[in-house]
């Protein structure tokens, strides 16, 4: 337990967005992670990204697996709807729940155990079937529940706490994600928030399966020299290629920005995603220069981050189903039971 | 040389054939025409783990009486097949019939000296009227059901009808398959005699139907109003899942846009499946997987989440003959204990039991209703028997009044007129709390569904008292679905008597025609068909009135047996294992054998003084 309980009265002057919210609104239970977690950064990211986009709470889904990162959705959406499954089954289970009912925003929260180890399967068909959400990996390279075991995004070469040198190489999920399709790929740094609200923003308004790698460094077992995920590493070797400002609506672009480094794409609900570029010619739109790029700079010990690709216009699991726009679990007997008349010419055709 | 078996409307005739070689919708309209002709029969094949050119069989048991399991043994061999020529030879019963393709001479050696031999050369008359290879093969096929049409009296004009709707719009496949269905019946009328087997029309059939068990449960599902399904291909449920599809693409299509009021997703693995059946089944939709026994071993971590944090999720679990890999092709019904305590720590499932088709669909329908109702995982436990071959059952039926029984949802309107929501506060003392559905209201009924420990308002806690309040309160839950599973089907003996006899599933046919030749061997039993678990107390009164009962099962280890004692504390000396599990059908023959040499081991008596206690 890091913090002592928040009063619930707050300050009347805190901000409220268009739905009349304060930030406070979008908050949940307190943390039971470590002080200085990098997991409490994503909730607080998600928390803000939310309330800036006015998204009404109860209308996200919060699904997650096993572990300290899915642990988090307790931590955030205090109003939502969430569901703590089964380790490396998140996917699955968002999946359905997708099915179900189109019309929530779903939010899938893991970790590098839950996504890499146990379910690099699940991980690997959800990314395929295009299932409409955000998927987070809070990624810290270690098991902490279980106190400090490498996991399957360990790099190569990285130091446990205990001594023990990783000798398998490491599964990066960035790489998967766009080779299996994903339409949203990004990869943000729990310790740099600014950068981390605006490549969620970007993923929940998006059609599509987004996914972010958030590398999220572990206080308690993670943190040291010769680790490659802890909060030096991660800041000495973080490549950021772009900044995301996401605005509702369309806006028109100030004169803020040097001429040649700001890209605006619209995605499919209209929402602008304005990408302040920090590497010159990187181009989110081409995914196969994205996985070269990546590769490239992984070669050269850099962590890229930012956002790494995105399709605009792309389709998700509903569209290539053809499932009706009522959500199915709002469809009625009527709707669904074809009744005893059309019983009968089934039984005639069976005699 | 035995006399020629002669029998009326009471026979069996096998086919054996090459798989992947047509012979199946030849062979489904041979038994579809004896069916309009108002003649009873029980149909099954029998087939390898394989997709080409291994043997297959078919199985017509005419019945005019109405029996509808297997009998066992072969009258009439129709043997298409020389890789299984000799054991197919074997099979016959003596005085029996061998129907073979007598273009290549034989030597006497191959045949037997006990059965009649009826040659008729198909592939001699095959490839004089045709050129094409396909074509030979598959007319082949049509072709010697017109020379038995002539040898057993199946009615010419029967074929020709089923023929005509079967090809309807396409005269000229209908065209070259009569002209193929003649061509074999002309040459048998004119070189041979009808055999001992007749045919003879009757009205005996009545309004039933003949389908198979996947294809009923598949439709029981529409019915009930399924939208999710989830699979993983798997034999022998594969077609319960293809089965959706094609009812819900006819029944389930908007007529306006084309759009689906379904999604069915073929997922990775049957983890991915059950989990997809949880994840929609929690957001509110109507949701359900098949699979087989490998399946259910592979859900359990999740049967066991949706059994504790209270979702609910249909499975349709089509058996086969475990363990591991088993027998994928062949019937067994071993995964009753798998299913009733599916998963980890302390668990119990709903668990129903369908006997046939037609219940197949009752179920299938009632399984969804189950489900929401008591938030948890209902099992529909069919078996490869049922499944996957087509039975003669009564039809299906449905009420136009009857509605969804969503179960207790709370809803916005409810939750702003300040009903208190607790996720897993027993408020009407069933057991069974309200849920909500995510999304509902913008302030209140939110909670955190986990598979960890939770008090009655869904908060974590490890504290004791709340867990078992909670393990408890499940034990209430379970109770309670006692009276709304399926009630168990009691069967009197004609007088009264201190035996009984426990079944389920799909022995139920055979068990029937046992009963009866019992009954005439002396043996009286009260039978009792269980239809669900839990066990309705019915079933624990009926072996309360007995001294001793049997249980009829298709698997090794006595599974319903084991549940008998255990859920119902019974004395494991008066449950009487009775248990078939080669994985073939149960038999008549077999049932009646071992309960008429266990009831003499019993040395209970003369069974008339029994009875007259």
């Amino acid at each position: 337990m890091s913090f002592l309980p928040k009063p619930k009265l707050h300050h009347p002057k805190l901000p409220t967005n268009a739905l009349g919210y304060t930030r406070r609104d979008y908050e949940g239970s307190i943390s039971t992670l470590c002080a200085g977690c990098g997991h409490d950064s994503i909730s607080a990211a998600i928390i803000q990204a939310c309330w800036e986009l006015s998204i009404e709470p109860h209308r996200v889904a919060k699904l997650s697996g096993i572990g300290c990162s899915s642990k988090t959705p307790d931590y955030f959406l205090g109003a939502s709807h969430g569901f703590n499954s089964v380790h490396g089954r998140m996917p699955s289970v968002l999946t359905g729940a997708n099915l179900a009912n189109r019309e929530l925003i779903y939010l899938g929260v893991s970790g590098d155990g839950d996504s890499a180890s146990i379910g690099l399967g699940q991980f690997a068909h959800i990314m395929r079937r295009g299932v409409n959400m955000t998927y987070i990996v809070e990624n810290n390279g270690v098991y902490g529940l279980t106190k400090g075991q490498f996991s399957a995004t360990s790099d190569k070469g990285s130091k446990a706490k205990k001594g023990a040198i990783n000798t398998d190489e490491a599964i990066d999920l960035v790489a998967l994600a766009l080779q299996l399709g994903a339409t949203y790929v990004a990869r943000g740094f729990s310790g740099d928030k600014e950068q981390l609200v605006g490549l969620i923003k970007g993923a929940l308004r998006h059609k599509g399966a987004a996914f972010i790698d958030c590398i999220s460094p572990c206080v308690a077992f993670n943190n040291h020299e010769g680790s490659t995920k802890s909060y030096d590493y991660v800041r000495e070797h973080n490549e950021a290629v772009n900044r995301l400002d996401v605005i509702l609506g369309r806006a028109a672009l100030t004169a803020d920005y040097a001429p040649g480094t700001v890209q605006e794409v619209v995605q499919h609900d209209g929402t602008v995603l304005r990408l302040r570029k920090l590497a010159s010619g990187y181009d989110p739109a081409d995914r196969i220069a994205a996985m070269n790029y990546l590769q490239e700079r992984k070669a050269a010990g850099e962590i890229v981050t930012g956002l790494l690709y995105l399709e605009p216009e792309a389709e998700d699991l509903h569209d290539h189903l053809g499932t009706v726009e009522l959500p199915l679990n709002r469809l009625d007997d009527a709707a669904l039971c074809p009744g005893a008349k059309a019983l009968e010419a089934i039984n005639d055709a069976l005699r | 040389m035995p006399e020629p078996l002669t029998a009326v409307n009471d026979f069996v005739v096998k086919f054996a054939n090459v798989n992947g070689s047509g012979s199946a919708s030849a062979n489904g309209l041979f038994a579809k025409a004896i069916l309009r002709m108002g003649i009873p029969i029980a149909s099954r094949n029998i087939f390898p783990s394989n997709i080409q050119g291994l043997p297959t069989w078919f199985e017509v048991r005419v019945s005019g009486e109405g029996h509808l399991g297997r009998r066992g043994g072969v009258d009439l061999m129709v043997a298409m097949n020389p890789q299984t020529w000799d054991r197919d030879v074997a099979e016959i019963e003596p005085g029996g019939y061998l129907f073979y393709d007598s273009t290549k001479p034989l030597p006497r050696s191959r045949f037997r000296d006990d059965i009649h031999v009826i040659g008729v050369p198909l592939t001699e008359i095959c490839n004089a009227a045709y050129s094409d290879p396909r074509q030979r093969q598959l007319f082949k096929n049509i072709m010697y059901i017109g020379a038995l049409s002539a040898l057993i009296g199946l009615e010419p004009e029967v074929v020709e009808a089923l023929l005509g709707e079967q090809y309807r719009g396409k005269e000229k496949l209908n065209a070259s398959n009569r002209a193929a269905f003649h061509m074999g019946r002309d040459w048998a009328l004119a070189h041979l005699r009808p055999i001992g087997l007749q045919l003879r029309r009757m009205d005996a059939v009545g309004r039933r139907i003949y389908v198979d068990g996947n294809s009923a449960a598949a439709l029981g599902a529409v019915y009930g109003g399924a939208t999710v399904c989830a699979w993983y291909p798997i034999t022998p449920s594969t077609s319960l899942a293809e089965a959706f599809e094609r009812w819900c693409r006819r029944h389930r299509t908007d007529g306006e846009t084309g759009r689906k009021r379904y999604a069915i997703v073929q997922a990775e693995d049957e983890l991915a499946s059950i989990g997809i059946v949880i994840g929609a089944a929690w957001n509110g939709a109507r949701a359900f997987t098949c699979t087989s026994g490998p399946g259910i071993s592979l859900m359990q971590e999740f049967l066991g989440l949706a059994y504790f944090a209270e979702i609910p999720a249909v499975v349709f679990d089509v058996q086969r003959a475990g363990p591991s890999t088993g027998m994928p092709t062949r019937t067994q019904q071993s995964d009753v204990l798998a299913a009733a305590y599916a998963s980890h720590g302390d668990t119990k499932h709903i668990v129903l039991f369908p006997e046939d088709p037609h219940e197949c669909f009752e179920f299938g329908a009632a399984a969804m209703d189950l489900a929401d109702r008591f938030q948890t995982p209902v099992f529909v436990l069919l078996d490869l028997d049922i499944g996957m071959n087509d039975w003669l059952c009564e039809p299906f039926r449905w009420d136009d009044g009857r509605r969804m029984d969503r179960g207790k949802v709370m809803t916005a309107e409810m939750l702003d007129a300040g009903t208190t929501f607790g996720r897993y506060l027993d408020v009407d003392g069933d057991g069974i709390p309200y849920r909500t559905y995510p999304g509902t209201h913008p302030s209140k009924g939110a909670f955190f569904t986990r598979g960890t420990s939770r008090d009655r308002f869904a908060k974590y806690t490890e504290a004791g008292p709340a867990y078992v309040d909670n393990m408890e309160r499940l034990l209430r839950k379970f109770a309670t679905a006692k009276s709304w599973v399926p009630r168990p089907v009691e069967t009197r003996a004609a007088e009264p008597t201190r035996l009984g006899v426990i079944h389920y599933g799909s022995t139920g046919a055979a068990m029937r025609e046992a009963l009866a030749a019992l009954q005439g061997d002396g043996v009286r039993l009260d039978a009792l068909r269980i239809r669900a678990f839990p066990f309705h107390d019915d079933v624990m009164d009926f072996i309360a009135r007995h001294d001793r009962v049997f249980v009829v099962e298709q698997n090794r280890d006595a599974q319903l047996r084991t549940l008998l004692m255990v859920e119902g504390n019974v004395d494991p000396a008066k449950l009487v294992p009775v248990l078939h599990y080669d994985g073939t059908p149960i038999t008549a023959r077999f049932i009646r054998r071992a309960i008429a040499e266990k009831v003499q081991g019993l040395r209970i008596g003369p069974l008339h003084e029994v009875a007259a206690e």
